[in-house]
């Protein structure tokens, strides 16, 4: 049963594997370093559909299916699925998995969702509430583009701490420890707004969170960045990087080592546009499953934390002047129960 | 948390960095010379025709929309404007952008509450400060014309 040490912190004893899982991504992503480790690249950002969402809902659907596929699974299978993305009512989510027939939870947690659904499936699988669960989340650049910011055919000119949001998607499919990589213990995260009001600079709204978050799991778990061989945050880009690796340093402690974000991973930033680096919740989703996953499976990490940091800012709430809250969960993995 | 805003400020502020304002600035200005250019060779090649100027000038920019227009469906504005910047968002190109844009990327939610509805999300505060500066300077300049 999942123990309760403190401060948000939560030990899984029962053991729990991250069974299966896929990633889809976009044409794009698909060019960038990570290009050959995903399950699934598209031509294009449409996919066959003619609407932004509904493409969206198409990733989702196809990381799903791939992740089914692979450890030959069927959807029925699947006691609850958890997912989650960047649109208004869960856009992709709810009308991705409509047809799914899986009792369904929807999320919202900015691009922190992976890690926040990764997080639930596991723990429901500590507790044997059922057999297998699925963690899904996605993001797509024109979708995101035309609810948070402006057209994609508009001139507007982006700033240097601008990200990109990824097209993609990922599904973790958990279940009862039977092969690495297994979920060890988690840590939710605390609202944490450092007064960052830039819309621009989401890096910076959520570098904050994640050394909040990082910082209880060291504290709560007895442990330090040495004892792990791959700290991954989820879409601080390069401006939230270096904040965060200054922050740690400040205070005595080096993750920079072992540190590595997965906003600088999915792109080449000095042949794609991307500015500080990618973003979205498709980012630490496609990354984790196409990456860091198989890389715990194929022995080459052995303990990684999986920090997903999301800007939980609303639109709205930026025009009237407010800050942007952050939030990152830590998810700690490792190839040994 | 053991940080201050003040120390997060500080921190955040110094890996942000900023454009690169001397390659930026020079961009700008020969993409926006470049458009104006274009502009006053129409207004001669009207002018040419046997065009009067004041219908020259309408036709220059009745061209000049145009092609913006087109350059945005097409998908090509914003890939001039990515170095273009404020030389290709301020002259009246801009503002045909800015017009459709959203027509062309909210037309999936129908013509009447897509498009319609839609196309001015951008261009609309600027059509409603320049009409209310016009009238403000419209009165002004009625006043200032009494007391001479």
């Amino acid at each position: 049963m999942a123990e309760f040490i403190k401060d948000g912190s939560i030990r899984l004893t029962n053991g729990v594997s991250a069974y299966s899982y896929a990633a889809a991504v976009g044409k794009m992503e698909g060019e960038g370093p990570l290009g050959d480790c995903f399950d699934y690249v598209a031509s294009g950002a449409e996919i066959g559909e003619d609407t932004w969402e509904k493409s969206e809902s198409k990733f989702q659907q196809y990381a799903l299916e791939m992740a089914l596929n692979k450890s030959g699974l069927q959807k029925s299978d699947l006691s609850i699925i958890f997912a989650g993305d960047l649109l208004n009512q869960c856009t992709g989510s709810a009308y991705g998995l409509r047809d799914s027939g899986v009792p369904f939870i929807g999320l919202y947690g900015a691009c922190s969702t992976m890690a926040e659904s990764l997080m639930l499936a596991s723990l429901f699988a500590d507790m044997r509430l059922g057999e297998r669960f699925a963690a899904i989340t996605s993001s797509h650049f024109c979708s995101a583009e035309r609810q948070f910011r402006f057209p994609i055919n508009y001139g507007g000119v982006r700033p240097p701490t601008s990200q990109w949001t990824a097209t993609a998607a990922g599904c973790c499919i958990t279940a009862a420890a039977e092969k690495p990589p297994y979920i060890k213990a988690v840590t939710v995260g605390k609202i944490t707004d450092m007064g960052i009001k830039d819309a621009n600079n989401m890096g910076a709204a959520m570098a904050g969170a994640a050394y909040d978050s990082l910082s209880r799991h060291f504290e709560n778990t007895c442990s330090s960045p040495d004892d792990y061989d791959g700290i991954f945050t989820g879409d601080l880009g390069q401006v939230g990087t270096d904040i965060l690796c200054e922050l740690f340093d400040k205070r005595g402690v080096d993750i920079s080592r072992v540190h590595n974000d997965c906003g600088l991973m999915l792109y080449d930033r000095e042949k794609q546009d991307v500015h500080a680096g990618g973003s979205g919740c498709g980012c630490s989703a496609s990354v984790l499953c196409a990456h860091i996953l198989p890389s715990i499976a194929g022995g080459k990490l052995h303990r990684v934390l999986f920090a997903a940091t999301g800007a939980l800012m609303s639109t709205t709430m930026s025009q009237q002047g407010e800050s942007i809250p952050g939030i990152s969960h830590v998810v700690e993995i490792a190839d040994t129960l | 948390m053991d940080i201050s805003k003040k120390e997060y400020e500080q921190t955040a502020k110094k890996h942000a960095g900023s454009s690169k304002m001397y390659i930026t600035v020079p961009k700008a200005f020969l993409i926006g010379g470049l458009i104006c250019c274009i502009g006053e060779g129409l207004l001669n090649m009207y002018q040419y025709f046997g065009i009067e100027f004041d219908e020259a000038s309408a036709y220059t920019s009745i061209t000049l929309v145009f092609l913006s227009a087109l350059l945005t469906g097409l998908g090509l504005y914003e890939r001039i404007a990515k170095h273009g910047g404020a030389g290709t968002l301020v002259p009246i190109t801009g503002f045909a952008n800015a017009v459709v844009s959203p027509a062309l990327e909210f037309k999936t939610e129908g013509y009447v509450l897509g498009t319609g509805a839609k196309m001015f999300i951008i261009a609309g505060p600027v059509i409603v400060y320049g009409i209310t500066a016009a009238f403000i300077y419209g009165i002004i300049y009625y006043i200032y014309g009494l007391c001479a």
